[in-house]
């Protein structure tokens, strides 16, 4: 299946999947760089090694079909369309954040580009995919919205109920289980009674498929097949993505050590996708060493840029915390409460103002 | 007495519990292999084994639910939830089954379960991770609520909890996990549930408070005293049952009060015991009961607008003098 794309695909196309992983790769050694330093904070999960599932899934979309994920989201939201500007200074806390920098490295939206976030809530999204299919059908739309998870979250129960609904009202969403091994410290093994996902599927009646997650074209071409039947009959897939995660579930979760030898993730990272796709496209003839060194340049440039730009990037305004807690303020009662004493250190709400 | 950190304080707890009664077992995601994921069970799974202390899938609703069958059928679960924030999803186990059980069953079956894990906001770590929840459960008759704010009160009460026969949630500070104190090393030294503590005694104004934000209470009590102010602490450490008389008494005494919570204010914990104190002690009153609270907002990533939403010792003294009228 792999070979077959890289014969069909324009070079522009190969080249820009390539670009857009290694983007990936450099962005998040960066961030991880600034974690180290305090300037990001909280959780920050970490996509590195998984990059072929959110490019290679992603590449063949429209720019009107919608994205939802988990809280590993950095990679996915570039590969939306969201600038690595805006992402970094979403982790740097900057108001020019594409969350404002109220939502941080867990929690990144985009409306612009249809990229629906960043659920914290392991299993959370997988119910509001569910309702972005069901908006697109009523609406009458040909979008497709695409729904990554975690293979942990497929145990909750939100899984099961969002595909039967999904099944039985034929709604155009993809779901993308990224299972890389572990949920947490949790090897899958260890938590499903079931190993192969991609049969969970048979309970609803639902299409699904098996990809290397491993390998970027073949998992695009798993997509297309799968939009395709979003698009034209109106109906689900559930992916089962195979890949591995080379980092640790978060900044303070060791790589190995707990829960997998360090020979468990060297024997992983001989199938890093990066690699064996810069392999699989020079034994093409696809791209040269050239081509390679230029793309590289380009890309650290960008996360160089987005570096400075979340550095340059203010502060959220203390006026900022009551801002958007609601879409609309009313004119009667007040919709918040300080206390009768306490003192409000960011009363720099108007009163009516409704949120833009 | 040993001075053991809080986290181990609940390790002892858990440990000397599994250790006298057989029916009681530790279940939750991480709490085995990987020793918890804040390390409270850290050698509970080596020293207990697999059929006492177990891993589960990322399930709230169902371990939650699994435990109050158990619970049902005589066993003694421990139920660790990663922190509160997913205890969410297994609100309906919580509120819709194990609160009701006694009551609905007329006292044919108890619901004999600890709920615990850690509660509130660390650091960065946004809206959905960021949640100190009590005040919800409080509001569920059935079910007990306690929130540690010290190490012997972490082992006291959560040992309590798991000796006692209804549904009690433990609420731990997730930033109180390393948070050194004096533990007693009795086995059989249990906090009662119900039991408020003066942590400081005053005269002038009364601090009353509860679980991580006692010790903002102290601190903020110290610098007061600088001021010549003479602030008591009192922490009521058990939510439901509340212990009024404890609250009562000191409000008598300082005839001021101002209720500090890491919580949202509006139907907050704050809230009940002012209603409490005007029903009980108006007349003590010399001001208004104030409350100092986490602002009215989802909890914001960037790190300066967090320190804003979050209930400061600043906030508490100023709170303090003016119901002092300074
Ligand atoms: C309901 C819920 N329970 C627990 C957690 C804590 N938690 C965050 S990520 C995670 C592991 C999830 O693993 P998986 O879904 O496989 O995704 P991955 O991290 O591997 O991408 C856990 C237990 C959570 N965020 N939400």
């Amino acid at each position: 299946m792999a070979g077959a794309a890289l014969e069909r695909l324009e070079r522009d196309e190969l080249l820009g999947m390539l670009r857009l992983m290694l983007l990936g790769r450099r962005f998040e050694e960066k961030a991880s760089e600034s974690y180290a330093l305090g300037k990001i904070g909280g959780f920050c999960h970490l996509y590195i090694g998984q990059e072929a599932v959110g490019v290679g899934a992603l590449a063949p979309l429209r720019d009107d079909d919608y994205v939802i994920t988990a809280y590993r989201d950095h990679v996915q939201a570039i590969a939306k369309g969201v600038t690595a500007r805006q992402v970094m200074a979403e982790l740097y806390g900057r108001v020019d954040g594409c969350s404002g920098g109220k939502g941080g490295s867990m929690h990144l939206y985009s409306a612009e580009h249809r990229f629906m976030g960043g659920w914290g809530i392991v299993g959370g999204q997988i119910p509001a995919a569910t309702g972005i299919g069901w908006a697109i059908k009523y609406r009458g739309g040909d979008q497709v919205c695409v729904c990554f998870m975690g293979e942990a979250a497929v145990n909750q129960g939100a899984f099961h109920e969002s595909l039967n609904m999904a099944a039985l009202w034929k709604l155009p969403v993809i779901y993308i289980v990224e299972n890389n091994r572990y949920g947490m410290g949790t090897a899958w093994e260890r938590a499903s009674s079931l190993y192969d996902i991609s049969q969970k599927a048979c309970a609803y009646a639902m299409p699904s498929a098996i990809a290397d997650g491993m390998d970027v074209l073949e998992m695009r071409a798993t997509m297309e097949e799968a939009i395709e039947r979003a698009r034209e009959e109106s109906m689900p897939t559930l992916i089962e993505a195979r890949c591995y995660r080379f980092m640790g579930h978060s900044m303070s979760d060791p790589v190995y050590g707990v829960y997998r030898t360090k020979k468990d993730v060297e024997e992983a990272k001989q199938t890093d996708p990066i690699a064996t796709y810069i392999e699989g496209l020079k034994q093409a003839d696809r791209l040269t060493t050239e081509d390679l060194e230029a793309l590289d340049q380009e890309v650290r440039a960008e996360v160089d840029d987005a570096v400075q730009f979340a550095e340059n990037s203010p502060l959220p305004p203390a006026g900022d915390l009551h801002r958007d807690v609601y879409a609309q303020i009313n004119d009667h009662g007040d919709l918040f409460f300080e206390g009768v004493g306490a003192p409000d250190p960011a009363l720099g709400r108007a009163a009516g103002e409704v949120a833009d | 007495m040993a001075v053991i950190t809080y986290r181990d304080a609940l390790n002892q707890a858990l440990a000397e519990e599994l250790e006298r009664d057989p029916d009681v077992f530790l279940m939750g995601e991480e709490v085995g292999q990987y020793d918890g994921a804040y390390k409270v069970s850290r050698g509970l799974l080596e020293r207990f084994g697999e059929r006492r202390v177990v891993d589960t899938p990322i399930t709230e609703l169902g371990f939650a639910g699994l435990g109050v069958g158990a619970a049902m059928a005589g066993l003694r679960p421990v139920i660790e939830f990663m922190t509160w924030n997913f205890a969410i999803l297994a609100n309906d186990q919580i509120i819709n089954s194990a609160a009701k059980v006694h009551y609905m069953t007329a006292g044919q079956f108890s619901c004999p379960i600890v709920f615990r894990g850690p509660t509130g906001a660390a650091l960065q770590l946004s809206a959905q991770h960021s949640q100190a929840l009590e005040a919800s459960y409080a509001h569920f008759p059935g079910l007990k609520v306690v929130v540690p704010g010290t190490p012997a009160d972490a082992k006291g009460l959560l040992k309590a909890a798991i000796r006692d026969d209804d549904p009690v949630l433990v609420l731990e500070g997730e930033v109180l996990y390393a948070m050194k104190g004096e533990v007693p090393e009795d086995p059989d030294f249990v906090i009662p549930l119900g039991v408020a503590e003066v942590k400081r005694a005053g005269a002038d104004v009364s601090i009353l408070t509860h679980g991580k934000m006692v010790n903002l209470a102290l601190q903020a009590a110290e610098r007061l005293a600088k001021d010549d102010v003479d602030a008591e602490v009192v922490d009521l450490r058990s939510l439901r049952p509340l212990d009024l008389d404890r609250v009562v008494d000191s409000v008598r005494k300082t005839n001021r009060a101002v209720y500090l919570e890491e919580g949202w204010g509006y139907s907050g914990i704050g809230a009940e015991v002012v209603a409490q104190v005007q029903e009980n002690a108006f007349d003590w009153l010399d001001a208004p009961v104030l409350r100092v609270h986490q602002t009215d907002a989802p909890m914001p990533y960037s790190k300066e607008l967090e320190k804003l939403a979050k209930p400061s010792v600043e906030r508490t003294i100023e709170a303090c003098n003016r119901v002092l009228y300074r």
